[in-house]
């Protein structure tokens, strides 16, 4: 069975939407208004807070680090780890090419084994079909596995709205929920906490340490904080009737859905309650099992740092008798045909949301998530939340790189984001009504830095900039904008008397 | 040979004994040095700063001033890679094939001083003299895009004189990245605090690398905290000997490793 809501009215376009140098095929970007693509301010500016907070910069530099080394580990020793990271690349840019295809064969499959497809253009269609699919069952909450796409879409709270609870289940989205968060990492949703937080989210709000007979003895171990979680999670798992799920890989040839996890917590989700509902962006498919053996040994490795992860759950359609008996798997454009019709952005769909960019990104290890205002946060995000929203309502986070080119290098599909980056730059600046500032300095420098004559003009006048210095070398810290972004932090070397040109013609005799 | 020295506009403008200092040493080694005088920008900063189409033009410019140029090098690890990874790209995009095409063709005969040092005249010992505490800090672009590799170290390992201490989180980005260091400006210091932090560590008096760019923020922050610690172009030791010592390097370190009691 298969269905596809009535649709009430257009999909609001973002500006930005149709984006030179990509044909526009009227596709719709994520709507305003619902999901966490979009932070309320530039990216500059939240990062400014989240540099000042100095607890925050030792967390993310402690987890980062430990991550990092541990993928090191791992992935230095598998020897053909570039040809599987080449393999990667190849399988996903094959697939997207043919993506419609793919979709189609999926839907065949999941539906021939008694599961229903369901078809969201956008996060409101898709929090309203899985809305309407608990509320169908007659349940008010439900427990949830780790999910990107449903953090994207919002759908904890279209849930709340219409009165049903949704119990997130992974450990670390659990401290978020419970803490009244927003994660800020891909894989670690709560990697800006340390153990001593975590302690204090937990003696606040699981229901176990409250009253006035409750044992509030609760060490900041790692141990003692997971099994707080493991017997406030068990009673929920047991009492819930709905499950909602997104899902790292579907295989279309069989209508196979693939969560890995760590924690065996999300294989209580998809094995106990009666009603299975899986959200997954249309990007998430493979075409063959085959293409599983390459991504699965990607996968972990560029995670968590582990060659194998612990749990990892497939199941195909219904089996009678035997795990949820009523299975909707609802696939999720929100934007992303969008990203697929752009020739150089559409790479950033070849994400299997590992995180191996966000731990080695120096950006994201001092700003952490938050700042980049996304659930997608970090080098990917920087590249996917400006493409799934239109690059006008995330203009500043292209910008939230110094293009080192960590990411790439770190990618186990090699998606080139530098790249990314600097063409999403050039698509904001392109899409610019009026003429700024800023573009006005660029284009005055282009036409002088493309006629050698009007260049030595131009470099004898920056050169004046050292009447300012009055002998001193460097210049003065207090300089107008936009120089003290740079004198707040840096000096300024006073320019020479003479350029290495200049001087070279003089000794030459030209 | 016949070395076409490509100063880049940063160099020409800013540090021109950088440009100076690849040319000394070219001739030095026995090398021919002109310097073709068209010559101005290889547009990386516009093209990274969202500026392809203007960049067109730029880039036409250094086609122009380079043509005819047997070999090229340059004294930064940035420039050359945009104009092997970006120059025919953005050419391309503008529908400007033939010259994208004389474009590849140029990258392909232009060399980072440290690659045609190591690859092309195959040498790395280059008779330099430099008698210095020197940490060297691998820059990203000359890192991961052009995969110099230890081309820079062998050079520096060569040298007369000179301690080579080992900068921990060497291959950590020191912030500068353009006009990231002024579009992101917190966020570009407080990377190069931990880098600068890093190089304070190994009491070093001069912290040296094959990009002026990134020096002049490394430097930069340096020179404002009062540090004592110098940023030098790989090609500044190169070229120095035991008759014409850089003439910018006489400061010792803030803190001297011998009376150092708690490590940084």
């Amino acid at each position: 069975m298969t269905t596809a809501p009535e649709r009430t009215g257009p999909t609001p376009l973002a500006p930005g939407a149709p984006r030179s140098g990509t044909t526009f095929l009227g596709l719709p970007t994520a709507p305003r208004g619902v999901g966490h693509l979009r932070g309320d301010r530039p990216f500059p500016d939240a990062a400014r807070d989240a540099l000042r907070d100095g607890q925050l910069r030792a967390n993310l530099g402690h987890a980062t680090s430990t991550i990092r080394a541990k993928r090191a580990r791992v992935v230095g020793e598998v020897p053909d780890w570039e040809a599987l990271r080449q393999a990667g690349k190849a399988l996903k840019t094959a697939t997207m090419a043919r993506l419609d295809e793919h979709l189609l064969e999926l839907e065949r499959q999941v539906t021939a084994r008694g599961g229903t497809v369901h078809w969201a253009r956008d996060a409101d269609e898709a929090n309203a079909i899985v809305t309407r699919l608990v509320q169908a069952t007659g349940t008010d909450e439900v427990v949830k596995v780790k999910s990107m796409a449903t953090q994207e879409i919002g759908l904890n709270e279209a849930l709340e709205a219409a009165g049903i609870t949704p119990h997130e289940t992974d450990l670390a989205e659990l401290i978020v929920q419970l803490g009244d968060d927003a994660p800020s990492h891909i894989l670690v949703p709560a990697i800006h906490k340390n153990r001593a937080e975590i302690r204090e989210i937990f003696l606040r709000t699981m229901p176990q340490f409250q009253g006035p007979d409750a044992d509030r003895d609760l060490p900041d171990e790692p141990r003692r904080l997971a099994m707080a979680a493991r017997t406030h999670l068990r009673e929920r798992f047991l009492r819930a009737k709905v499950a909602i799920s997104g899902a790292n890989f579907a295989v279309a040839e069989t209508g196979t859905l693939a969560v890995v996890e760590s924690e065996g917590n999300g294989r209580m989700c998809l094995t106990l309650p009666q009603t299975l509902i899986t959200v997954m962006g249309i990007e998430k498919l493979v075409p063959t099992w085959r293409d599983l053996e390459v991504f699965l040994q990607l996968l972990p490795r560029s995670s968590t740092g582990e060659r194998m992860n612990p749990y990892t759950s497939m199941w195909t359609g219904v089996t009678p008798d035997d795990g949820p008996q009523e299975f909707h798997l609802v696939l999720l454009d929100n934007g992303r045909t969008a990203v697929l019709a752009d020739e150089v952005g559409r790479e950033a769909l070849h994400c299997i949301r590992c995180s191996a960019c966000l731990n080695v990104c120096p950006v994201y290890e001092r700003t952490g998530g938050h700042s980049y205002g996304s659930v997608y946060p970090g080098p990917i995000g920087a590249v996917l939340s400006p493409q799934l929203t239109g690059v006008e309502d995330n203009a500043s986070l292209p910008y939230a790189s110094s293009l080192c080119g960590a990411c790439y290098d770190a990618c186990p599909v090699a998606i080139d984001i530098p790249s990314i980056l600097v063409h999403l730059r050039a698509e904001h600046v392109e899409a610019q009504e009026k003429l700024t500032p800023e573009a006005a300095a660029f284009k005055a420098l282009a036409k002088a830095m493309s006629n050698p004559r009007l260049w030595r003009l131009t470099q004898r006048a920056a050169g004046l900039g050292r009447l300012l210095a009055r002998g001193k070398p460097t210049m003065p810290p207090v300089l107008p904008p936009p120089a003290s972004g740079w004198t707040r932090s840096r000096d300024l070397p006073t320019p020479p008397r003479e350029t290495f040109t200049q001087a070279w013609a003089r000794e030459h005799g030209r | 040979m016949r070395v076409a020295l490509f100063a880049t506009c940063l160099v020409d403008t800013v540090a021109p004994q950088v440009a100076m200092a690849t040319a000394r040493l070219l001739e030095r080694l026995g090398h021919e040095v002109v310097v073709p005088p068209g010559q101005a920008c290889c547009g990386q900063m516009h093209v990274n700063t969202g500026y392809r189409r203007e960049a067109v033009p730029i880039v036409a410019n250094h086609v122009r001033a380079f043509a005819g140029a047997e070999v090229i090098v340059s004294p930064s690890g940035s420039c050359v890679a945009s104009i092997h990874h970006q120059q025919a790209m953005v050419l391309r995009r503008a529908g400007e094939e033939q010259l994208a095409a004389e474009a590849e063709a140029l990258a392909e005969r232009t060399y980072e001083l440290s690659q045609f040092l190591v690859d092309v005249l195959g040498v790395t010992d280059v008779g330099a003299y430099y008698p210095h505490r020197v940490t060297y800090h691998p820059t990203c672009h000359s890192l991961r895009l052009l995969r110099v590799g230890d081309r820079p170290l062998q050079l520096l390992r060569a040298v007369r004189g000179l301690e080579l201490v080992e900068l921990p989180a060497a291959e950590q980005c020191c912030g500068f990245g353009g006009t990231f260091s002024i579009k992101n400006s917190d966020t570009s210091t407080a990377m190069l605090t931990d880098k600068m932090a890093n190089i304070l560590s190994t009491h070093a008096e001069v912290c040296t690398a094959g990009d002026a760019s990134c020096l002049m923020h490394i430097g930069g922050g340096l020179s404002r905290l009062r540090s004592g610690t110098r940023t030098v172009h790989l090609a500044e030791i190169l070229a120095s000997t035991e008759d014409a010592v850089s003439p910018h390097q006489t400061t010792r370190p803030a803190i001297s490793a011998e009376t150092a009691e708690v490590p940084a």
